[in-house]
């Protein structure tokens, strides 16, 4: 159980990306996964490299993602803002093709680890390793940070004025364009965070990014568009449920169970489940 | 080539367009004579029977391995069409049909020993039923909600799959070698299952063309356009949008059959594959969604590309960057693709080429 | 003068033809890339040291022709089921291939057996244990490794002997081969009289076996048997050790036999590895290197000790050298005959392929051992066998904590 919570905050981390980039400028983000991915190598490289604590490296895996978002906005996802969401799903996926295409020819499918450790502690027979309550609590620690910014900075103030009208926030003087860059690419920093953490958890290869991405995509739903904490909670609530799960039935009846939840969900409460009254 | 929504939407709904007075054009020429007169037609005709005669007559089996992917590949990109040309829907999980015929396919025709082709035609028609079923769900939400929704079902159904004992879980189910008898033996089977996809690649451009001729499609071109205005112009949009969401999961299923019927096996990895899912929607985008060739010159192409990589170690994945890369200047400068960029250079291409 | 100029080169080129060796093609595909890579590239490297040291004899010699042996393809076949069937297709095809070797683990194998058998190539397999491949109906097929239902035997027999009160946990890979070895030794465990406390099957490439472990730990067995291949055996490994679960016993497939293996550290001490051989097996070799020998040279040459996947790919290339010589022809029905006639011991074990229609290839002389890791006095991990008792090289230890 605590196992799932433990790492329901790092699927909450994961999918509070999507869910900002989905809210301010309704793309749907399909280079998630990728990026994801590229965070767990980012994080294996800069460990290889500087074999400085796993966590203290995720700050230059977050700026990197921050410059990586920018790049990714003005080639590919700035241009079809405006055009029907077909135009921007299929960008966003073209671009996660070549990362992946890309990923592969650089690292192949073989598994990658990063081999850092920290003490864990035990109650009774279970024992919960340190790099899941390490993960755990940056997960936090970035989610709180997020909503200080979007909620007590002007930047952070000005991408929830362009969420919720673009126009008016122009009226008032405020660059969108510089803005909804800004989005995009603190979306992508928070999923290249995330890979950095599960890099420390599980094994990895380019390809791993891909579950997290439908994982994301099941707690933005649940979450509804926008709200970082939202996603959070979500998050944790899935991770509850895994945990909760698991114990009577098999774990590879999971990903069924998942699935089938999100596409109920999104027939049932198209606009997620605790979506704000207000659009 | 699209029509103004509101003369499609009326002319789906029943009312008269007048022909006009210029003389009739080959589009309007099939309409009263039938898809029978139209070029595309005789094309995949000649298209397909070449692509028997000419290994077949050889015994070139090398060749024959080649072209049955090209075969796959224009039957999924033409039937995912049907979902995102035609009617503007995506579909990321089009596989799902493709990996579930093939699973109820290849369990009668080898578990239960049913004559092959009727196994294929009842793995069509079940996977359609369970489309119509499961898209009566899901055909209820917009853009890109659907387009997760149909990963979601993909995923939902591998899972299931890979946990489903009589299938064989994650394990999968293999074919005994008596299983080719009834054809003949393993060396006649091959070639009989060729000529029964190259059959179904050209019903698959067949079916694409009769009904982007037909009112219904007029009716699925308007839903594109813009599904208010058509449900208000009286289309029973979501009638319309079941059954071709049902539609084109039947030819894929029965390619699935053979297909998996030649490999000769058949597991969850490879059956639900998402990447393919993906690459059919390049395919689409690259050829010039929306069109009959566009999306049989995008397959073929497409595939070419794939199998020439295939052997080299260093690039063995590059054609995902390329693709990658194509998908993203097709669709930032050509959204129409090959076809559209054909029809920008020669206008007159439009009425023939399809 | 044309006639004259024609007839010379004729005579060249008879010439030539009779003195220059000829090929014999081998084709297979590595996972040179996936999960399997690992294992893979073990079995890979019997084959390039059987090549090597044929060729450098002189070659494979048939009916008074000295034949060189020659790798086609060569391909990477990624792990991935789909690259095999195309990569052995294009083999037969296009590359000329005359004998086939498999690709590495049961799946890989079965997948390119259907291949192999549809155009009646035969084809030698290592590195695959699992035995339904051979009752589909093949005649080409000819099975290297102790079928997986040898696989754990020896485990619940030493078992018996150490601790016959012992509870049992299986946690395995759902796939074909892991299955084929755990689905009858959980009926030989209950048969024998232990406690099967739990028994669960994981996806593929599962990363994550925390929940897994935690439902392990709440049935508190004392001994934990299964694994499927490297990545998921090692990952298994390092987790139940980071959880701290107390375990009498581990036994993995196939993972723990790697020289890599050691890498692990402290995860990886006490476990055991079922496998098909190890260097301190010593079998009088009728034919080919002594055991000694292959170890040696292989050490020379890649720097690591052979592991079982090793041996197993050489004694591929080495009992179809002897087919061949035998039936004194490449012609693929009298090699395959030369094969079924088959039975000799070598430095890998007895040899000895089942000819009945409805088995046929599989292979029925070879048996297995236990090995365990085991720190020595100055404290480095090295493999010790500990099965059969006749065979080995250090005792078990048990507990392992």
């Amino acid at each position: 159980m605590i196992d799932g919570l433990l790492i329901g905050s790092v699927y909450g981390l994961a999918a509070m990306g999507l869910s900002l980039i989905w809210g301010v400028m309704d793309v749907i983000n399909l280079t998630h996964g990728a990026v994801i991915a590229l965070g767990m190598f980012g994080m294996y490289l800069l460990f290889t490299a500087f074999h400085l604590n796993a966590y203290l490296l995720l700050l230059p895996v977050i700026a990197i993602g921050l410059i990586f978002g920018t790049l990714v906005y003005w080639t590919s996802v700035h241009w079809v803002i405006g055009r029907p969401q077909l135009s921007s799903l299929l960008s966003t996926f073209a671009v996660n093709m070549i990362i992946i295409g890309a990923g592969t020819a650089i690292w192949s499918t073989s598994p990658y680890n990063v081999n850092f450790s920290l003490p864990g502690f035990t109650v009774g027979l279970y024992t919960f390793t340190g790099n899941h309550m390490a993960a755990a609590s940056a997960a936090v620690i970035i989610a709180l940070a997020l909503e200080l910014f979007l909620y007590r900075t002007r930047p952070g103030k000005a991408i929830r004025a362009v969420a919720d009208n673009r126009e008016a926030a122009e009226l008032m003087g405020i660059s969108s364009t510089t803005v909804l860059a800004l989005a995009f690419a603190i979306g992508i920093a928070l999923a290249a965070a995330s890979g950095a953490l599960v890099s420390t958890l599980f094994p990895f290869t380019i390809l791993s990014g891909g579950s997290y991405q439908l994982k994301s995509f099941v707690v933005t739903v649940l979450a509804g568009l926008g709200r970082p904490l939202g996603a959070l909670f979500a998050g944790l609530l899935l991770g509850l449920l895994e945990g909760a799960v698991t114990p009577f039935i098999a774990v590879s009846w999971i990903p069924l169970i998942e699935f089938g939840l999100f596409v109920i969900v999104l027939i049932a409460f198209p606009k997620g489940i605790f979506a704000k009254a207000a659009a | 080539m699209s029509p103004q929504p509101s003369t499609a939407a009326a002319a789906a709904a029943g009312d008269r367009v007048p022909l006009g007075s210029r003389r009739p054009s080959v589009t309007q020429l099939s309409r009263r004579g039938g898809i029978l007169r139209h070029p595309v037609f005789w094309l995949t005709l000649v298209f397909s029977g070449l692509m028997i005669a000419v290994p077949l007559h050889g015994n070139n089996v090398a060749l024959r391995e080649d072209l049955i992917l090209v075969a796959v590949a224009v039957i999924l990109a033409s039937n995912l069409n049907l979902m995102i040309g035609y009617t503007g829907y995506v579909n990321f999980g089009h596989i799902v049909f493709y990996g579930l015929g093939g699973y109820v396919g290849l369990y009668l025709a080898t578990v239960r020993h049913w004559n092959l082709i009727l196994a294929a035609l009842t793995a069509g028609a079940s996977v359609s039923l369970l489309a119509l079923i499961f898209g009566a769900g899901i055909l209820r939400l917009r853009g890109a909600y659907f387009a997760l929704a149909t990963i979601g079902v993909l995923v939902a159904v591998n899972s299931f799959v890979s946990n489903f004992d009589p299938w064989g879980r994650s394990t999968g189910m293999y074919v005994s070698f008596d299983s080719y008898a009834p054809l003949g033996g393993p060396m006649r089977a091959l070639w009989i299952t060729y000529i029964l996809i190259i059959v179904v690649m050209a019903l698959s451009m067949i079916l694409s063309l009769a009904i982007k001729k037909s009112k219904f499609g007029l009716g699925l071109f308007a839903i594109r356009e813009d599904e208010d205005a058509a449900v208000v112009l009286g289309i029973n949009a979501r009638v319309f949008k079941a059954i071709i969401y049902s539609v084109s999961a039947f030819l894929p299923a029965v390619a699935g059959t053979l297909m998996f019927y030649k490999n000769g096996m058949i597991d969850p990895s490879i059956a639900f594959e998402y990447m393919l899912s993906l690459e059919g929607i390049v395919m689409l985008m690259l050829g010039g969604q929306g069109t009959v060739v566009g999306a049989a010159l995008g397959g073929g192409l497409y595939e070419r590309l794939r199998s020439y990589l295939l052997t080299s170690s260093r690039l063995s994945n590059f054609h995902l960057v390329i693709a990658g890369g194509l998908l993203l200047l097709v669709v930032l400068f050509a959204p129409g693709g090959l076809i559209g960029w054909l029809y920008r250079l020669v206008p007159r291409a439009k009425k023939v080429i399809e | 003068m044309k006639r004259f100029t024609l007839t010379t080169l004729s005579v060249f080129a008879l010439l030539l033809t009779s003195s220059v060796a000829q090929n014999i093609n081998i084709g297979f595909t590595v996972s040179k890339t996936g999960a399997l890579n690992v294992d893979s590239l073990e079995q890979y490297r019997g084959f390039e040291l059987w090549r090597d040291q044929v060729n450098a004899a002189g070659g494979i010699k048939a009916s008074g022709k000295n034949y060189k042996v020659q790798f086609v393809g060569n391909y990477d076949d990624e792990s991935n089921v789909k690259r095999v069937q195309q990569l052995y297709t294009r083999m037969i095809l296009q590359d000329n291939a005359d004998f086939l070797f498999s690709p590495y683990s049961s799946s890989l194998t079965a997948t390119a057996a259907i291949v192999t058998e549809q155009y009646g190539k035969i084809m030698l397999t290592s590195g695959s244990a699992e035995g339904k491949t051979y009752t589909l109906g093949n005649h080409y097929l000819f099975q290297m490794f102790a079928p997986a239902t040898e696989y754990l035997k020896g485990v619940l027999d030493m078992l018996k002997a150490k601790d016959p009160k012992a509870t049992v946990a299986f946690v395995y890979e759902d796939a074909s081969f892991s299955v084929a070895v755990v689905t009858p030794a959980k009926a030989y465990a209950q048969q024998l009289g232990f406690n099967v406390a739990f028994s669960e099957a994981y996806a593929p490439n599962t990363t994550d076996f925390s929940a897994i472990i935690d439902k392990v730990i709440a049935a508190k067995p004392n001994v934990l048997i299964g694994g499927g291949h490297y990545p998921d055996g090692s990952t298994l490994a390092r987790q139940l050790y980071n959880h701290k679960v107390n375990l009498k016993m581990i036994t993995l497939l196939v993972a723990p036999d790697s020289p890599q293996w050691s890498e692990l550290g402290d995860a990886a001490a006490g476990v055991v590895v079922p496998s098909q051989w190890e260097p301190q097996t010593a079998f009088k070799a009728e034919y080919g290197p002594s055991g000694a020998d292959f170890a040696k040279a292989y050490t020379a040459k890649y720097n690591v000790p052979p592991s079982y996947e090793s041996a197993g790919g050489y004694a591929c290339g080495m009992i179809l050298q002897r087919a061949i010589e035998q039936a004194g022809s490449t012609d693929t029905a009298k090699v395959a005959a030369a094969l079924n006639a088959t039975d000799i011991t070598t430095f890998y074990g007895k040899t000895k392929f089942a000819t009945a229609p409805n088995e046929h290839g599989l292979q029925v002389g070879h048996s297995m051992v236990l090995a365990q890791w085991q720190r020595d006095k100055s404290g480095t991990l090295v493999k010790q066998v500990v099965w059969p008792l006749a065979g080995k090289s250090a005792n078990l230890v048990y507990p392992i904590h």
